[in-house]
Order: structure tokens, then C-alpha cells, then sequence
């Protein structure tokens, strides 16, 4: 490299890091930056980890011997309800979105995510959310029903303390950060890929997040209704799931386990990504059957929402319908066999260089493929009858998931090591943790198999001597201390090697893909240029990337402006589109999550009225937020004819935030979905469903409403579609206009709302249209004080025909509320009438 | 044994996937040229990832499904029913015919087949009896049926297998199964001392 050069490209990333870095001090709570959200919710993730680790020992003792009463069935049932929980919840899942969060930019030769603030959002809900959940162990009133919190026993009638109250308020709190994931990843993989990187040039590990992502935004939402309803039921007394009341438990089960089987491959797929990444890196050779693997991965997303039965066998579900799902939870393993052969013909036609990752995805291997094996007995239905709700069961669950998951992230820890801090791994102390870790689990699980089919149950706090399971409870004892040893052993390797790791030097595992060129540690802005990028493996066959991109010597190098910004590409072709601007550091997400966690412990508490005071406060910082957007001066302000070519995304009629409205929508969907779903299940299904003679909504106010919702639909919808062909006269008046019909819309939903009789502490059908009014008035309360903004930013000249933009994503939201309406008003009350009119 | 076939195979299944991974790993491949990596990728793919697992699937369904078939009850009138309710933490064993209550108890005839009727009074239960038949559920508002059968007079272990609450783990009962004539002699005797 030759003198100027590296003199200009320490110029560029000084005057890139002005624009790009977070702020110091305190002000660094105010980042948004995709590689500071990612390492904070794997750090925060891996504090979790240890939390639930410790408590798998606790149970592990108690368990070691028969008859002891270390714990109390109380704290026991506490202590395995809060392992699964933190497990399941608070580190596997955040921990995976955090990689996702760091990786995916860097992977598709974008600067940052595509809605940095929502990374920021996400992590603070995700942190005081844990914590809050984490405190009921500490109050000694933890959750005490399971981790899948199985009604009526986790109702107020059986569990009459706060502890249901802490798990569905803080998991629903939690999963704001999940859903937030899923939306900004999805659409970051969508639109911001390098110029150039068609769907067939993306690294696999992308394929694997996609469909994450999307998985996360379908799989979510039942689990987010049902915490909801249960939770209405525990403080309100609307007996949804209460059977007096026409509910039924086994709702629950359904709804929980729609969400709890994709959650499964919500965290398999990340952890096969990190497999499919590592593998082709050690065996230096492209990996083989690419195309098998992304339609491995697109079966896998799909069928996993057919299998959730499955973990209802013993309901008492009708035979045919027990068949259809054993052999969809069989036919699963055709897309994982799949993978594991793509995995193991990439080695086999591969030089493999043996280090310590590797090691890792050995251990996966081993474990996972058992895991696998034990999967297919159990979808077969006698099979399960015997051992379901065993330790059977437990050890399946465990080498699935500490197999499927948690090795080969320790795998991807240790590969990227060098990337978050610059130093190489221990080769001796790194073993040692592997050999400990990996001996000490199947100590504890294989036996366990046995264990379970000797009879034991699962989820008891003690259990009598001499029914042959003494020495193998023992044996799984130390062996899961064996266990706990290798993962001290593990972080121990990874805390030295801060200071004694040999530096790492640039691209030390000489791998292909694009992170690797953003520096190690990585840039705060990843890359100075932007390259294009027509291959999935780029450090390959250019490894000349890892210095032209400093330099400078590829696109979008402007940075005088002050803004952050990357590249907006096609969703299919990756066709140079835009070029989007993004948020630099902001306090609106750590406020917004604040006055969340506001609304969480006052509604732990009952103090109501404050839960209100909160939730104002989120709505004010929320909206605040989104007025930072556009042509704001905070943002990209307009200054007269714009002659840019790629444009910026907010002088555009089709950027990020429209795919970001779109898929949260669908998300919105699959939530409203979930409540349609119960409404026809408790009609058919509940055992002593009850429909009130004497309640009443007035359906007039309804359908004046939706009347007038059609109306504001419609007119915004011509409006805007004019805005994208650059006609805007009359634009405030005609806005006006809609404005007003809105807000008469609104009124009269109110009218209809507050002027319905309905007795919902009776009957579960009253709670539910109560549930579905409800809904449409948060809707319908949103879309107009958004309408309304508009209306005041066309007045202030952010919005008109050069600026187009944000109309056009508040557009999905009112077609979609005119949708959610109208179904409402057919399924809940055409329906009905239909159905006992004709019977 | 259909679960020992079961195992066993599945045992190999694990054993060689582990070792063809060790040998995957070791062996140079000399130089592989994309179109034989080309040819290896289709077999192994589709030995591997699709014949492999379609094979396994057919040949654990084909014994399994009448297997599971005949554990489910029959429409059999002359079955005898037993209803047994779950409660936190007990058992509530009744016999309809005789009118006759009984407490973490069961008694039944060898060699015929039982019908339990299980219900809740309280939240979700899982009535199980390892040595006899798989589980049911008895859960609040539903009424699930459950086929036992022993071949052999003895008692048998059974236990509450649906985390149900503090002392869930002290829900266990026990099924004796008597000869048909000294299930009908206990019967009687029962019903006088009741």
C-alpha cells in the first residue's frame, strides 16, 4: 500500500466515524448502531444464560439423590419454571437476534440495519423486560406453573400470586424486542443488500435469518394474544380459558403451542446458519447443494407450523387428527437430513483445517443428530402416549436444543471471537471447555432417555428410592456439573483472551464472506465504499475487497452531508434502487421503553391509572420518534430541487419503511388471526360455550363507522396514488376533509364500544367481542392521530409531490384496519347469525 | 418389540452418521472438480436427505399405526367403565356399576380390556400407569377415555404425569389387577363393606 493511500483512507474513516459513531459516556444508551445493539443483547443474552444455568443446578441437586428436600416442592416448581422461561426466552431467542442484528449488515455489505432506533427499542424492552421477570425469583414469587403455563392451573384460581402475572406480563413485554427483530431483519435482508446481490447471491447464512425473521413474524403473535387473554382473565375475570364461563384450556394449549413448535426452528435456523457458515470456511471449499439447502430451509419454515400438536397427543385430540400430525412432524426430518448431508458432503469433498469451532460443530453433530432420531419415535403417536411428559421428553427437548442451538453458537462465538475483539482464541484452555462441556451433557441426557422410560415423570421435585432411577438421576447429576464446569471452563478462555489472545490480524480463518472486510473489531459504519456484489463469496474471488473498500474506492462515499446512509436495493434482482437514509443516535427508543416498563409494573402491581400515565408517555416518545423522519430537518431536509441519482428513499413512493408497514401488518394479521381462531374454536370446541341472550352491541353505530372508515380508506387511498404521479392540488384541504371523516368514524366506534352491553365477566363469548371492539378502536384511535400528522407535516413541507413518501407507508395501515373491520363485523356477528339461523 | 427395532436402527442410523462425519473430516479428497462435486451433491442429498428419512418414516409407520389404533377404546358396551377424576393431588377412582368410591385405588379383571373415563375437578391431570398403556389427560370440562388392559394379576405403579401444582410428584396410585373371579369376589365384598 502505498503512502497517500493509507493517509486518504484514515481520512475517510475519521470523517466517517464523526457521522457514524455512538455518542460517548452515558449518551452511548442513546446508540443505535446494529454492532453495538447486536453485542449487547449477546452479552446481555449470555448473562441470562448463566442465570438459567444456574438454576438447571439447583434442580440437577435436588434431583441427585431420592427423597431430599434441599428445596421445597414450592421453590422447585419455581426453579424449573423460571430454567425454561430464561432458557427459552431470555437467552436463546435474544441471543440468536443479537447475532442476527450483528451480522446481517456486514454479510450484505450494508452500513446498518434499515430501522436503527427499532434495534434500540428492542434491546431495552428485551433488557427490562428480563429483569423484571428475573426480580420474581429474587422476590420469591416466581412463576410457578411450567414454562408453558398451562391453564387453569396457571390461573388466578390455582396460581392466586403475582407469579403468572410477572411471566405473561414480562414475556409479552420481551417479545416486543422479538417482533422487532423479525420486522427490521426481514426488510434489511429485503431491500438494503449490496448493488448486485440477487436472492442467489446471498450468503446462506441470510436464507437461515430470512426465514427466521419471517418465522418470528408469523410464530409470535399467537403466544402475544394468548399472554394477553390470559392475562385479562387473571386481572379482569373474563373467563376465556375458564370452562364455567364457555372458555376452554385446551385454547391455550393450542395457541401456546402454534407459537411454542416454530419457536423450536425460530432457534434451530440461526444456529444451522452458523453451521452452514462455518463448515464451507474450514473445509475452503464452497458449500454443496446450496439450492438444497435454501429449499430445505423454506420446508423447514413451512411445515413447522403444521406440527404443533404434537405436543397434544394426550389431550384426547380426534384420531385423524392425531395421524396428520405424526406424520407431519416425521416428514420434518426430510429438510434437516437435507442439511446434514449438504453439511457432510461439504466436508467430505473439502480439506478440512481442524480448529476449535470445529470441535464445536462436532459436538453439534453428535447431538443433534440423536436429538433428531428421538424426534422421529416421538411423533409417532403410541410411542408418545408412553413416554410424553417423561424425562424422555426432557432429554429430546435437551439434545435438540443444547445441540441444535447452543453449540453451535458456541462454535460461532469462538469463529467470530476474532471479529468482536481483534484476538484469537486459546487452542488448550478452549479444548478443555469443549471435552467437559460435551462429556458432561451426555452424562447427564443420555442417561436420562433411560431415566424416562423407566417411568419417571417429568417436572417432580423428588421422587421415592428404589424404582431403578436412584443411580441414573445420580450419574445426571454430576454430569451436568461436569457440564457446568466446561462452560466456567469456556468463559474463562474467552475473558483471558482479551489480554493474552495473539492478535487476530485481518481475515484470520480466511473466509468468504463480506464481515471480515469491515475490520477487526469492525468500523463503526462497516464500510467506507459500497461495493457491488454479484457473488456469495466475495473475499474469494476479490480478495482485494478487504482494501479497496477502505480506500474508498466503491460507492457512496459522500459523508459531508452529516447523514447516515446506505444503499436500498430490489427485494429479488438487488437492483440499485435508492439510497436510504438512516437515524443517527437517538434517546426516543430508551424513553419510549421506559415508560413501557412503566406500564408493565403497574400492571404487576394493579395501580391502573399509572399503567395509563405510562402509556401515554409511550405514546407520546413513540410518535415524537417518527417525527424525526423525511425531510425533517433532524433527518434529510428538503433544500429545493434534488438531482440525486440513486434518490433518497423519502423522495421515493416505495422505500423501507413501506416493506416495514407491510410486514408488520402481516404480523398484525397473524395476531388478529389468532383472536378469529379463537373465537371459532370456542364456538365449536368449548365444552359448555354459552352465546347471552341479552347482550348487546349496537350494530347501527357499527356500520355507520365502517361506513365512514370506507369512505377515509378509499379517498386516502386515491390521494396518495395521485401524490406517486406527482399530482398534490388541494393536498391539505382534501387531507382536511379525511380528517374529519376519521375522526367521525372514530366517535362512532367509541359510541358503539362504550354503549355495548356485554356481561364479560360471565360469558368467555362477551369477553371476546369485548377483545375484538377493543382492538379496532386502538386501530382506528391510531390511524387517525397518524392521519393527523400527516396532515400537520403537509402544512410544514415535508410532505408533497417531491416527498411522497410517508403517505404512501401510512397507506397498508388504513387499508388494513378497513380489512380487520369488516371481517370483524362478518365473523363475530353475521357469522353467528348465519349459524344458528341455518341450524 | 416394535420400540427395540425402533431403537436399534436408530442406533445405527447415529453411530454410522457419526462416523462417516469423522471420516469426512480426515480423508483428503485430492482435487474435486464441480461436476463431480456436482454428481456427489445429488446422491448424497438425495440418499441421504430424502430416501433415508422416507424409509425410516414408512418403517416405523407401518407397525406403528395399527399399534396405536389398537390402544384406542372401541365402541364396547360391555366394556367395564371406570370413572376416575384427577384431583389436586389425588385420585378419585368410582365405579358406576356398583356405585362404589375409591381413593389412589384401582382394581380391575386380567385379561379384559377397562375403560377409565377421566375427567378433572380441578386443573389438567395425566392419568398414567407405565406398565399398562400409554397417558390420557383429564382436564376441566372434557371427558377423556382410556383403554387399559393387563394381561398379568399384580399391582402397578401409576403417577400423575401432567405437572399439576406443589405436590404433583405425590400423585401416584395403584392398579391392581386381579383374576376375573377375584375381581368379581372383590367386587361384591367391596360393595357390602361400602
Amino acid at each position: 500500500m502505498t503512502e497517500p493511500s493509507r493517509q486518504d483512507r484514515q481520512e475517510l474513516h475519521r470523517r466517517f466515524e464523526a457521522v457514524w459513531s455512538n455518542w460517548p459516556g452515558l449518551g452511548t444508551l442513546a446508540a443505535v448502531n446494529h454492532t453495538s445493539i447486536g453485542l449487547r443483547f449477546m452479552v446481555t443474552g449470555v448473562f441470562f444464560f448463566l442465570v438459567g444455568g444456574v438454576l438447571a443446578m439447583l434442580a440437577r441437586t435436588q434431583l441427585a439423590l431420592p427423597e431430599q428436600d434441599i428445596l421445597s416442592p414450592e421453590i422447585y416448581n419455581q426453579v424449573f419454571t423460571m430454567h425454561g422461561t430464561v432458557m427459552m426466552f431470555l437467552f436463546a431467542i435474544p441471543v440468536l437476534e443479537g447475532l442476527a442484528l450483528y451480522m446481517i449488515p456486514k454479510l450484505i455489505g450494508a452500513r446498518d440495519l434499515v430501522f436503527p432506533r427499532i434495534s434500540s427499542l428492542g434491546y431495552y424492552c428485551y433488557l427490562f423486560g428480563g429483569l423484571i421477570i428475573l426480580s420474581s425469583l429474587f422476590l420469591g414469587m416466581a412463576p410457578d406453573s411450567g414454562w408453558f403455563m398451562y391453564t387453569p392451573l396457571s390461573s388466578a384460581e390455582y396460581a392466586p400470586g403475582p407469579g403468572s402475572d410477572f411471566w405473561l406480563l414480562g414475556i409479552t413485554f420481551v417479545e416486543i424486542s422479538a417482533m422487532a427483530a423479525g420486522i427490521e431483519l426481514t426488510v434489511s435482508i429485503l431491500r438494503s443488500r449490496a448493488p448486485g446481490m440477487s436472492l442467489r447471491h446471498m450468503p446462506i447464512f441470510c436464507w437461515y435469518i430470512l426465514a427466521m425473521a419471517l418465522m418470528i413474524v408469523f410464530g409470535f403473535p399467537p403466544l402475544i394474544l394468548a399472554s394477553v387473554l390470559l392475562e385479562l382473565e387473571r386481572a379482569a375475570g373474563i373467563p376465556f380459558f375458564a370452562v364455567g364461563g364457555g372458555g376452554d384450556p385446551i385454547l391455550w394449549q393450542h395457541l401456546f403451542w402454534l407459537f411454542g413448535h416454530p419457536e423450536v426452528y425460530i432457534i434451530f435456523l440461526p444456529a444451522a446458519a452458523i453451521v452452514s457458515t462455518l463448515i464451507p470456511v474450514f473445509s475452503q471449499r464452497p458449500i454443496i447443494g446450496y439450492r438444497w439447502l435454501v429449499l430445505a430451509i423454506i420446508l423447514t419454515g413451512f411445515i413447522s407450523f403444521g406440527l404443533w400438536v404434537h405436543h397434544m397427543f394426550t389431550v384426547g385430540i380426534p384420531k385423524l387428527a392425531q395421524a396428520f400430525f405424526s406424520v407431519a412432524s416425521m416428514i420434518v426430518a426430510i429438510p434437516t437430513a437435507i442439511q446434514v448431508f449438504a453439511w457432510l458432503a461439504t466436508l467430505w469433498t473439502g480439506r478440512v483445517v481442524f480448529r476449535l469451532p470445529m470441535l464445536w460443530i462436532f459436538g453439534f453433530l453428535f447431538i443433534f443428530v440423536c436429538g433428531g432420531l428421538t424426534g422421529v419415535m416421538l411423533a409417532l403417536v403410541p410411542f408418545n402416549w408412553q413416554v410424553h411428559d417423561t424425562h424422555f421428553v426432557v432429554a429430546h427437548l435437551h439434545y435438540v436444543v443444547v445441540g441444535g442451538m447452543l453449540f453451535p453458537l458456541i462454535a460461532g462465538f469462538y469463529y467470530w471471537l476474532p471479529h468482536f475483539s481483534g484476538r484469537m482464541p486459546t487452542p488448550v484452555l478452549g479444548a478443555w471447555g469443549f471435552w467437559l462441556t460435551f462429556l458432561g451433557f451426555n452424562a447427564t441426557f443420555l442417561l436420562m432417555h433411560l431415566t424416562g422410560l423407566l417411568g419417571m415423570p417429568r417436572r417432580v421435585y423428588t421422587y421415592e428410592a428404589g424404582l431403578g432411577w436412584d443411580w441414573l438421576n445420580l450419574l445426571s447429576s454430576v454430569g451436568g456439573f461436569v457440564m457446568a464446569a466446561g462452560i466456567a471452563m469456556v468463559l474463562l478462555d474467552v475473558v483471558l483472551h482479551f489480554r493474552f489472545g495473539r492478535p487476530a490480524g485481518r481475515n484470520p480463518w480466511n473466509a468468504d464472506t463480506l464481515e471480515w472486510a469491515t475490520g477487526t473489531p469492525p468500523t463503526s459504519y462497516n464500510f467506507a465504499s459500497l461495493p457491488d456484489l454479484p457473488t456469495r463469496h466475495p473475499l474469494w474471488e476479490s480478495p482485494q475487497l478487504m482494501d479497496s473498500i477502505p480506500e474508498g474506492r466503491h460507492r457512496l462515499t459522500s459523508i459531508d452531508h452529516g447523514r447516515r446512509e446506505t444503499f436500498g436495493t430490489d427485494a429479488v434482482t438487488g437492483r440499485l434502487k435508492e439510497v436510504i437514509h438512516l437515524p443517527s443516535n437517538s434517546w426516543w427508543p430508551l424513553l419510549a421503553a421506559c415508560s413501557l416498563a412503566v406500564v408493565c409494573v403497574s400492571l404487576l402491581i394493579r395501580m391502573y391509572p399509572l399503567a395509563l400515565v405510562g402509556l401515554a408517555g409511550a405514546a407520546v416518545f413513540l410518535l415524537r420518534w417518527s417525527w424525526e423522519n423525511g425531510a425533517h430537518p433532524g433527518a434529510a431536509p428538503f433544500t429545493g430541487p434534488e438531482t440525486d441519482d440513486p434518490p433518497l428513499h423519502s423522495r421515493t413512493c416505495d422505500g423501507p419503511g413501506l416493506w416495514g408497514m407491510w410486514v408488520t401488518m402481516m404480523a398484525n394479521g397473524t395476531l388478529f388471526l389468532s383472536l378469529i381462531f379463537g373465537w371459532l374454536y370456542s364456538w365449536t370446541a368449548a365444552p359448555e360455550w354459552q352465546v347471552p341472550a341479552d347482550s348487546h352491541v349496537s350494530i347501527g353505530l357499527l356500520l355507520a363507522s365502517g361506513a365512514l372508515l370506507t369512505v377515509v380508506t378509499l379517498g386516502y387511498d386515491r390521494l396518495v396514488t395521485a401524490l406517486c404521479r406527482g399530482r398534490a392540488e388541494g393536498l391539505f384541504g382534501r387531507l382536511a376533509g379525511l380528517l374529519v371523516l376519521a375522526v367521525a368514524h372514530w366517535l362512532l366506534l367509541l359510541l358503539a364500544v362504550l354503549g355495548s352491553d356485554l356481561d364479560v365477566t360471565a360469558y368467555a363469548h362477551d369477553g371476546l367481542i369485548l377483545v375484538m371492539l377493543l382492538y379496532l378502536l386502538f386501530h382506528s384511535s391510531l390511524a387517525t392521530v397518524l392521519l393527523g400528522l400527516q396532515l400537520t407535516r403537509v402544512r410544514l413541507g415535508y410532505i408533497g409531490t417531491e416527498l411522497p413518501y410517508e403517505p404512501v407507508v401510512l397507506r397498508p395501515f388504513w387499508l388494513y384496519l378497513l380489512a380487520v373491520f369488516w371481517i370483524s363485523l362478518g365473523i363475530f356477528f353475521w357469522l353467528p347469525l348465519a349459524w344458528v339461523g341455518g341450524s | 418389540m416394535l420400540w427395540w427395532g425402533m431403537a436399534g436402527a436408530f442406533t445405527l442410523v447415529w453411530i454410522f452418521m457419526v462416523v462417516l462425519w469423522l471420516v469426512a473430516v480426515r480423508r483428503d479428497p485430492g482435487e474435486v472438480d464441480d461436476a463431480a462435486a456436482e454428481r456427489l451433491q445429488t446422491r448424497w442429498i438425495v440418499g441421504g436427505g430424502l430416501v433415508l428419512p422416507l424409509v425410516a418414516i414408512i418403517a416405523i409407520l407401518i407397525p406403528g399405526i395399527p399399534i396405536g389404533h389398537g390402544m384406542l377404546p372401541t365402541a364396547d358396551d360391555d366394556v367395564l367403565k371406570i370413572e376416575v377424576t384427577g384431583h389436586q393431588w389425588w385420585w378419585e377412582v368410582h365405579y358406576p356399576d356398583t356405585g362404589l368410591t375409591l381413593e389412589d385405588e384401582v382394581h380391575m379383571p386380567a385379561g379384559v380390556p377397562v375403560h377409565i373415563h377421566l375427567r378433572s375437578a380441578d386443573v389438567i391431570h395425566s392419568f398414567w400407569v407405565p406398565r399398562l398403556a400409554g397417558k390420557l389427560d383429564a382436564i376441566p370440562g372434557h371427558e377423556n377415555v382410556l383403554k387399559l388392559e393387563a394381561d398379568e394379576p399384580g399391582s402397578y405403579r401409576g403417577a400423575c404425569a401432567e405437572f399439576c401444582g406443589a405436590l404433583h410428584a405425590h400423585m401416584g396410585f395403584v392398579v391392581h389387577v386381579h383374576t376375573v373371579n377375584d375381581f368379581e369376589a372383590w367386587l361384591e365384598g367391596a360393595a357390602e363393606d361400602d
